[in-house]
């Protein structure tokens, strides 16, 4: 097929005149006979449009969603509300179809968005300044600390083990390049025991987060005061809808900020694409990973905005650079920008005590359960982790039959938080409670958690 | 023809008057202005935006201006759970003292802010997009609905396997698909861009080269290569090494050789290069940089040029990645997301990140994580949407399709470059492929003509600037990148216009451009005096 090259037969043969060819495969003389394919690639022709969406729909229908499995998993992603302006205004093509805003002139629509998000995610974090998005919450992480050991000149890290399991995954896969040492400080009673962080190395980075991995709220202090105690960066880790009622990070004294943004405006997606939230203080900007947006005027001495401190980047510094990012999340920057400003002052608010409601609610029903049993103490917000009489895996499965999905099986070995796949240590299952599951949806869970764990 | 249709190019329609003569002046003796559309008048240029009234002369305000306390759009489900209040629920000293300003605003306004927002920006949808590199093609609207089946965006990331097989399999086909392109042996979906696939690329040569007990600390790379080339050699832990073009534009054979050395891990190559020329050495190259043990990288931005003509694996590459939102179709997002999956050949398979898809005998679908994997790069499974967006393009163009895109683009490009000989200059004036490099070195010289200029008076002409200023061996680079979706008539129309911007001996391009929502733009204040959020606005003129 090829329906969208538009080219008719006479115009080819015209354009080809206009080259002084006679065929199309000559446009290839170029590529070395031995290195051409012969027959074409090894696939199926090309389907009409109607037949691609019904191939689409196929796979679509294999997976189980929605009111068929009842969504009580989070582990950063999360089963929010995203309102019909929010979903149509991520539509718009304008957006959609626009490339980096290499010329502001023409982009002041994306520029002036990004601009807005930047604001927002600034506030949430309680720092000066925010860049135009990462790719995801792991992403943010990974640039959080690169920043900091190019800030310390120390490539010690110490990271909480209640930090995303998956986070800390990226973070190691990428530490084989940047040579970062990866010290993983366990949890004590469901939150980060700083006093047990080895002697030795000093390190250049805290890293923290709040809420952490298991749903337990915890005090930036005595992060603070490690990172205080060796002039080190605190990286602060946080969820921009417990946000709406916890102190920002940027106020219990985090220098960085990092967080995945998927729960304003973007569905669960099977992981992506995601947004990657990050801000700093100001002094730090010039470490800054990925575009930052400014505003400025043009020559009239209007208002205008522009990507700037772009001597930073990649495509400037080359292999000096910091950070290689180049393509980011710009759409969904935009969508969390109209999401937050959708729900507003009082509706972020309101957001978070929704959740955080939903879970005391369904954390007492599933403690009632007997058997069930908290993992970890400490307090908790919007999620919640609790050990079942059964493997988590095993309760998991059953409860899909049920209709839910459950949760996801969390571990602890030696007190720092495991992959869901991995089988290793204290294992438990983490219960995530969004504005959208009703008091009749959060009754049945229980009911049938209580049937699948006798 | 005097009732010319297109009629909007005052020397066109000159010249046509005059001579009677249809053919677009761009390009004298050119056949294409004999194909005609209907009645005999040629079709005019989709592809050419200046009909669009951007209305008004006035800024948007900021969202944060239109706030009125107590208003607001949002509302929420009922849900019957009991109402404890802030202070119950979390523990004092954690509870934020004040509610976090954001904006108080009517979901009326916000939805006509936004769109408004839109209406001061450029797109694909709107013209042609000539940004070279970039591939700014047509996103077919097909794709945008594939991406949003319900099945595809309810699907919990960490839900069980069991939940989720019509994902893993369109997963598995995706990568499948790839494989075959790219004539590669194995692929991971996770990295989220083509900086992001360069980087587990690289983690992936270090590994190889682990285990086969060898510390190798450089990394080659052409003078002609994307910043984020090196930028991923550093964080990758190599250094980088750069090796020269020669005067055709390619690989410095000899140069490349006197660099080799069992030093060496690898080379990074796009292929056809940043110059749209495709790198005729390759084979050589690749015996080269395998002699010494070193392995080959395929940075795949510009892949579009050969789909279904050669493949990196056919020439030696051991890595590749691909930009989806480039080749296929990913709309870019004003910026991202887009998605940069990792290909590889047999040897490097049991690095690749995990967990990958995997079809089992009877059918069903699996993760599996590869014994030796390096890790993991995101999250979750990569921007999985951008993944089924592109499978989607894929499907409706099959392999016959996806011969016929490198076709158009590549005859778009070379259509291109033979218009504008003689106006512009032309450094590597040779048969190119998916895009070329134009320079105004000679123009700056004649009357202060330079490169950014010819992109801002582009604009006015109703067309996105082309890429400039790179890559860097080019002075006044002008890099232009058509895309097999403009059509002839939208090809002429963009020649036409950068014939006229040349051809000006007024200036008029200082002005330039005039007709956009803003004119250009003070980028020096902006860096001197940062202003990145509303709030560092305050007492800032
Ligand atoms: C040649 C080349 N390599 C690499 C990249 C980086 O890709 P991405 O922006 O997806 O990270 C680009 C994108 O602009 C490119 O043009």
């Amino acid at each position: 097929m090829g329906h969208y090259v538009p080219h008719t037969d006479s115009e080819i043969a015209a354009m080809l005149a206009d080259i002084g060819l006679s065929s199309l495969d000559e446009l290839f003389d170029v590529v070395p006979a031995a290195l051409r394919l012969t027959g074409g690639l090894g696939m199926a022709d090309g389907l009409s449009e109607p037949d691609v969406l019904a191939e689409m729909e196929r796979y679509s229908e294999r997976n189980r969603v929605g009111a068929d499995l009842v969504c009580f998993a989070g582990a950063g992603a999360y089963d929010h509300e995203v309102p019909s302006a929010t979903k149509r205004l991520m539509m718009r093509t304008e957006f959609v179809t626009a490339y980096t805003p290499y010329q502001p002139e023409v982009a002041q629509g994306v520029l002036q968005a990004l601009f807005e998000y930047q604001t927002m995610v600034a506030r949430l974090s309680g720092l000066a300044v925010a860049n135009a998005s990462l790719y995801d919450g792991a992403s943010a992480l990974v640039e959080a600390v690169n920043l900091a050991v190019a800030e310390t000149r120390r490539p010690t890290v110490w990271v909480s083990g209640g930090v995303h399991p998956h986070w800390r995954a990226a973070l190691a896969t990428l530490a084989a390049g940047t040579g970062h040492r990866i010290v993983e400080i366990p949890l004590r009673d469901g939150v980060t025991d700083w006093d047990s962080a080895p002697d030795g190395e000093t390190p250049g980075a805290v890293v923290v987060a709040n809420p952490n991995y298991l749903g337990v709220i915890e005090d930036l202090a005595p992060a603070r005061a490690a990172a205080d105690r060796h002039a080190a960066l605190l990286l602060g880790g946080f969820d921009p809808v417990a946000a709406g009622l916890l102190r920002s990070p940027g106020a219990d004294g985090a220098d960085v900020a990092f967080g995945e943004g998927q729960p304003f405006g973007t569905p669960l997606s099977l992981g992506g694409p995601y947004l990657g939230l990050f801000a700093c203080r100001l002094d730090l900007v010039r470490r800054l990973p990925g575009r930052l947006v400014g505003r400025t005027v043009d020559v009239e001495g209007r208002p205008a905005y522009v990507t700037t401190l772009r001597a930073r980047e990649q495509d400037i510094r080359r292999e000096k650079a910091s950070s290689n990012v180049c393509t980011n999340q710009t759409l969904i920057a935009v969508g969390a920008m109209i999401q937050l400003a959708w729900l507003g002052t009082a509706g972020l608010r309101e957001l978070a005590l929704r959740c955080a409601r939903g879970t005391r609610y369904a954390r007492e029903a599933v403690l009632a359960i007997p058997g069930v049993a908290p993992l970890t103490g400490g307090p908790v917000l919007r999620e919640f982790a609790v050990k079942l009489p059964v493997d988590p895996a095993v309760a998991v499965d059953r409860m899909a039959e049920e209709g839910f999905l459950a949760g996801v099986p969390v571990g602890l070995r030696d007190g720092v938080t495991v992959a869901p796949d991995d089988p290793a240590g204290e294992r438990g299952l983490l219960v995530a409670v969004t504005e959208r599951r009703t008091r009749t949806e959060i009754d049945a869970y229980a009911a049938a958690l209580e049937k699948v764990v006798r | 023809m005097s009732d010319n249709t297109t009629g909007t190019n005052t020397a066109a329609a000159t010249s046509t008057a005059e001579t009677g003569d249809t053919s677009v002046h761009s390009m004298d003796g050119t056949s294409l202005g004999d194909v005609t559309g209907v009645e005999g008048h040629r079709p005019a240029p989709g592809g050419k935006a200046t009909s669009v009234p951007l209305l008004g002369r006035d800024a948007e305000p900021a969202i944060f201006e239109m706030s009125s306390p107590g208003r607001h759009a949002h509302s929420f489900r009922t849900t019957q759970v009991p109402e404890w209040s802030a202070e119950e629920l979390v523990p004092a000293g954690h509870l934020r003292p004040e509610p976090l300003a954001l904006t108080e605003v009517s979901e009326r306004d916000l939805v006509a802010h936004v769109t408004r927002l839109t209406h001061r920006q450029y797109s694909v949808d709107l013209g042609a997009y000539p940004l070279g590199s970039c591939t700014m093609k047509y996103n077919p609207k097909l794709c945008d609905d594939a991406a949003a089946l319900p099945g595809l965006i309810g699907a919990h990331p960490a839900a069980p396997a069991s939940c989720t097989q019509g994902w893993m399999e369109l997963l598995c086909d995706l990568s499948d698909a790839l494989c075959e392109v790219t004539g590669m042996h194995a692929v991971t979906l996770q990295p989220p861009a083509g900086a992001a696939g360069e980087l587990t690329g690289l983690l992936l040569m270090r590994a190889y080269h682990a285990a086969q007990g060898s510390t190798r600390t450089k990394v080659i790379i052409p003078d002609s290569a994307h910043g984020t080339n090196p930028a991923s050699v550093t964080l990758g832990g190599y250094q980088t090494v750069t090796v020269p073009s020669d005067e055709r534009g390619l690989v410095d054979l000899d140069a490349l050789r006197a660099r080799l050395d069992t030093d060496v891990a690898g080379i990074m190559l796009t292929n056809p290069n940043t110059l749209g020329l495709f790198e005729e050495d390759i084979a050589e190259i690749a015996a080269a940089v395998h002699e010494v043990g070193g392995l080959l990288y395929y940075d795949g931005a510009n892949l579009n040029a050969i789909l279904g003509v050669t493949r990196p694996g056919d020439m030696g590459f051991d890595i590749v990645h691909m930009n989806l939102h480039k080749t296929f179709a990913v709309p870019h997002g004003g910026g991202g997301p887009g998605a940069g999956p990792v290909a590889v050949s047999q040897r490097l398979a049991e690095y690749l990140p995990g967990p990958l898809p995997q079809r089992e005998e009877d059918g069903s679908f699996t993760w599996r994580t590869p014994e030796q994997s390096i890790g993991r790069v995101h999250t979750w499974h990569g921007n999985s949407l951008a993944l089924a967006r592109a499978w989607s393009y894929i499907l409706a163009n099959g392999g016959d399709g996806l011969r016929r895109v490198a076709e158009g683009a590549v005859l778009n490009a070379n259509w291109l470059r033979h218009a504008l000989r003689g106006t512009y200059d032309l450094p590597y004036d040779r048969p190119n492929m998916h895009e070329f490099v134009a320079s105004t070195t000679s123009l700056k010289k004649g009357k202060g003509l330079r490169a950014l200029d010819v992109g801002k008076r582009l604009l006015e002409e109703g067309f996105h600037a082309p890429t400039v200023y790179f890559p860097l061996i080019v002075d006044e680079a002008l890099m232009i990148e058509p895309t097999e979706t403009e059509s002839p008539q939208t090809l002429a129309a963009l020649a036409d216009a950068l014939i006229d911007i040349a051809a000006d001996e007024e200036g008029a391009w200082k002005a330039a451009p005039r007709t956009t929502p803003v004119g250009r733009v003070d980028e020096a204040r902006a860096a001197r005096t940062l202003i990145p959020t509303w709030d560092a606005l305050d007492g800032q003129p």
